[in-house]
C-alpha cells in the first residue's frame, strides 16, 4: 500500500510536469493547428536559463525567495524566446502548407539544441543543478514524500489555475479562444490575431520554463541541450496533450496526470525498460479508439 | 511533371522486351559501375567508408521519398524500420551462420554470400512487415498526427531492442546458458533470435558487406522508385499527395495506396539497415542507439532539401549532405547549427525544396531551352 502511494505521489508530480509542458503544445495546436516541435527545446532552455542564473548569482543554498526569482526570470526569458520563435520562424509561414511549418519547427528544434551545446552557450557536459529547494524527505504515515514533489505539484497547480483564469475569465483569453475557433472570423471581429498568437507562444513558453526549472530541481542535474532525453520529455508531454484532446486546456492537464501515473505504475510494477514505450503505446491506442482525445470535440472535415 | 506525363504514352508503344531492356539497362550499368568502384576503391580506406555512407543515405532518402514525397504523408520514423532490417538481417547471418557453418564469423564463400543475400532480403521483408503493422493503423491519421505516431513507433522499436537479452556466443548456442542452479539451460533454435544484444547490440556483426553490395542496392532502389512513379501505382500515390479527397472521389483507395507506399519505403529502409549492420569495421553498428530519431530526421532533411517527390533531388541531397558532414568536421558542432539553419531557410525561402517535385534533368532541359531562345 505504501509503495502504491509512493508511486501515486511520484506519478502526480511527474504528471504535473508533463501537464505544464503539454499546455504549451495544446495552446499552440489549438490556435495554429501545428505541433510546435521546438517546444521541448523551450522547456530545455527553461532548465538551462535557471541553471545559468542560479550559478551566476551563486545561489547554492536553498532559498524560497531566490528560487521564486529564478523561476520568474527563467519564465520571462523563455517567454521572450517563444516570442522570437513565433515572430521570425513561424510567422513567415502562416499561409504555407502545414507540412512546411512542421519541418520548420523541426529545424528550429535542431537549431536551438545545437546552438545550446556550443561551448560558449551551455556546453556538452552534464551540469549539476543548484539545490534551489532543500532535498528534504518527510514521512507521512509511512509514505516517503520529497519536498520537491510537493513543490512541483503546488507550483503546477498555481500556474494551471492562473492559466485557467487567463483563458476563461479575461478579455485576452476570450480573444485566444476566438482565434482558436476561427482566426479569420476573429480577425474580422477586430481581434488582433497576430498579437494573440504571439501571446499564446509567450504563455506556453513561460509554462514550459517553469517545468524546466522544476525538472532541474527534481533530478539535481541536467543533461546537455542536444540530449535526446529532452526531446523525449517533450514528446511525452505532447502525447499527454493528445490523450487529453489536443487544443483543450483541461485535457492537457488530465492527459499529463494520466501519463505520469501510468508511467510510474508501469515502471514500478512491470519494468522500467518499458517506461518510455508506454507513452507511445497509449498515444496509438487513443488515436485509434478516440482520435480526438478524452476531452476533445469531434471535428468534421469539410471539403 | 508535364514531361513525365507526355512520355508515358510513347513508353507504352514500345514492345515489351524493349521496355524490359530499357528498365533493366540502367540497373545493369549501375551494377557494372558499382563493381568497378568496388575494385578501384582501396579496401578499408577513407574513400570506401565515405562511399558506403553515401550509399546508405541515398537508399534511405530515396525510399523515404516514396512516402513523404510521392504520397505526401509525413513519416519521421524511418530509422525504426532501418533498425528492424538491421536486426533481422544480422540475426539471419549470425544465428543462421552458426546453424550452417558452426561459427559466427563471416564466410567469404558462395554459401556465405548466399546467406548474406538472404539476410538482406529478410531484413527488407522484416522491415516491410513492421511497416505494414505500423502503417495500417497510423495512416488513417493525417499530417502532424502521422508524424508523431511514426516517430513514436520508431522510438518504441528502439526501446524494445534495447530491452532484449545479450546476444548468444558460440558456446552458449551449443551448450546453453547457465541457469541459477549451476546447470546449463539449453535454448531451442527458436529462442536464439530473442537474444539481440540489448543496449550494446551484437558484439561481432559479420562484415559481409562491400561497396558492390551497397551500390547495387542503391541502383535498384532508385530504379524501383523511378519506375514506380511512372506506373499506375505511382500515379495513385501522387494523386493522394495532390488532393486526397479528389483522389478518393475518382476511385483511388487512398488508405491502401498509403499503406503500400509505406511498406515499400520500409522495405528499402530495412535493406539499408541490413547493409549498415554488415559493414566492415562497423563494430557497433547494430547498437539500437544508432537508430534514434536523429537518424530519422537526417533522412527527412535530405528529402525536404532535395524536394518532395524528386528522386534525383533526394539522392543528390543525400550525397551532398553526407559529403558536407565530412567536409565540415573541422568546424565541429557548427555543422549541425548550419544544418538546422539551412532547413529553416529552405522552408521559408523555397518551400518546395531545391528541386521541387521535378527531376534534375527536367530542370536542366528547361534551363537549356530557355537559354537557346
Amino acid at each position: 500500500m505504501t509503495t502504491f502511494l509512493e508511486y501515486l505521489i511520484k506519478g502526480v508530480s511527474v504528471g504535473s510536469l508533463y501537464a505544464l509542458i503539454a499546455l504549451g503544445y495544446t495552446m499552440v495546436y489549438g490556435i495554429l493547428q501545428f505541433i510546435n516541435f521546438a517546444h521541448s527545446d523551450v522547456f530545455m532552455l527553461g532548465a538551462f536559463f535557471s541553471w545559468r542564473l542560479a550559478t551566476a548569482f551563486h545561489l547554492t543554498e536553498p532559498t524560497p525567495l531566490g528560487a521564486t526569482a529564478i523561476l520568474l526570470a527563467a519564465m520571462s526569458l523563455c517567454a521572450l524566446t517563444g516570442f522570437i520563435l513565433e515572430r521570425f520562424a513561424y510567422r513567415p509561414l502562416r499561409r504555407a502548407p502545414r507540412l512546411n511549418v512542421l519541418i520548420t519547427a523541426i529545424g528550429v528544434s535542431l537549431f536551438i539544441e545545437n546552438v545550446g551545446q556550443l561551448p560558449w552557450a551551455f556546453g556538452k557536459n552534464v551540469q549539476q543543478f543548484p539545490p534551489l529547494v532543500a532535498d528534504h524527505t518527510f514521512t507521512l504515515g509511512g509514505v516517503n514524500v520529497r519536498l520537491v514533489e510537493v513543490i512541483t505539484v503546488g507550483a503546477a497547480v498555481v500556474l494551471m489555475v492562473g492559466l485557467n483564469l487567463l483563458v476563461y475569465r479575461s478579455k485576452i483569453g476570450r480573444a485566444m479562444r476566438a482565434v482558436s475557433i476561427d482566426h479569420n472570423v476573429a480577425g474580422l471581429m477586430g481581434v488582433p490575431v497576430d498579437r494573440i498568437i504571439s501571446f499564446t507562444f509567450v504563455v506556453g513558453s513561460a509554462l514550459a520554463a517553469a517545468a524546466g526549472l522544476l525538472v532541474g530541481i527534481t533530478y539535481g542535474q541536467i543533461k546537455q541541450p542536444a540530449d535526446s532525453s529532452w526531446i523525449l520529455y517533450g514528446l511525452k508531454a505532447f502525447v499527454a496533450a493528445v490523450i487529453g484532446g489536443i487544443g483543450n486546456v483541461e485535457g492537457a492537464m488530465l492527459g499529463g496526470l494520466l501519463l505520469g501515473l501510468s508511467e510510474q505504475f508501469v515502471a514500478g510494477y512491470v519494468s522500467t525498460v518499458f517506461r518510455d514505450a508506454i507513452a507511445f503505446g497509449m498515444l496509438i491506442v487513443i488515436l485509434l479508439v478516440r482520435p480526438n482525445g478524452l476531452l476533445g470535440r469531434r471535428v468534421v472535415e469539410k471539403v | 511533371m508535364t514531361t513525365a506525363r507526355a512520355a508515358a504514352p510513347t513508353a507504352s508503344k514500345v514492345g515489351a522486351p524493349q521496355a524490359l531492356a530499357r528498365s533493366l539497362l540502367p540497373v545493369a550499368i549501375a551494377v557494372a559501375a558499382a563493381l568497378l568502384v568496388d575494385l578501384l576503391a582501396p579496401a578499408d580506406s577513407y574513400a570506401e567508408k565515405l562511399l558506403f555512407d553515401i550509399g546508405i543515405n541515398v537508399i534511405l532518402a530515396v525510399s523515404l521519398n516514396i512516402v513523404n514525397g510521392f504520397t505526401g504523408q509525413f513519416s519521421i520514423g524511418h530509422a525504426g524500420f532501418m533498425a528492424v532490417g538491421a536486426y533481422v538481417s544480422i540475426v539471419v547471418t549470425y544465428y543462421g551462420g552458426y546453424a550452417l557453418f558452426g561459427d559466427v564469423i563471416p564466410h567469404e564463400s558462395w554459401a556465405g554470400y548466399a546467406l548474406y543475400f538472404g539476410s538482406i532480403v529478410a531484413g527488407g521483408i522484416g522491415a516491410a512487415l513492421a511497416g505494414y503493422v505500423v502503417g495500417l493503423p497510423s495512416l488513417r491519421l493525417r499530417g502532424d498526427y502521422l508524424a508523431i505516431v511514426t516517430l513514436g513507433f520508431g522510438e518504441i522499436i528502439r526501446v524494445v531492442l534495447q530491452a532484449t537479452p545479450d546476444a548468444l556466443g558460440v558456446r552458449e548456442m551449443r551448450d546453453g546458458i547457465p541457469a541459477p542452479d549451476g546447470t546449463l539451460h539449453k535454448l531451442s533454435r527458436l529462442e536464439w533470435p530473442l537474444h539481440l544484444g540489448g543496449a550494446l547490440g551484437f558484439p561481432h556483426p559479420g562484415a559481409y558487406n562491400s561497396l558492390a553490395w551497397t551500390w547495387v542496392a542503391v541502383a535498384i532502389t532508385i530504379m524501383v522508385a523511378y519506375r514506380l512513379r511512372e506506373s499506375t501505382h505511382g500515379r495513385a500515390f501522387l494523386s493522394v499527395r495532390e488532393n486526397e479527397i479528389a483522389a478518393e472521389a475518382v476511385g483511388v483507395n487512398t488508405t491502401r495506396y498509403k499503406v503500400n507506399a509505406f511498406v515499400l519505403a520500409a522495405f528499402f529502409a530495412g535493406v539499408a539497415g541490413s547493409l549498415f549492420a554488415h559493414q566492415i569495421g562497423a563494430g557497433t553498428a547494430s547498437r539500437p542507439e544508432e537508430f534514434n530519431f536523429m537518424k530519422s530526421f537526417e533522412a527527412v532533411i535530405m528529402v525536404v532539401l532535395g524536394g518532395m517527390g524528386s528522386i534525383s533531388g533526394a539522392a543528390m541531397a543525400a550525397v551532398v549532405l553526407t559529403l558536407m558532414t565530412e567536409l565540415l568536421r573541422s568546424v565541429g558542432d557548427y555543422r549541425l547549427v548550419a544544418y538546422a539553419l539551412t532547413l529553416i531557410l529552405v522552408m521559408i525561402l523555397r518551400p518546395q525544396g531545391l528541386f521541387g517535385s521535378e527531376e534534375v534533368w527536367q530542370i536542366a532541359r528547361r534551363w537549356w531551352a530557355k537559354r537557346a531562345k
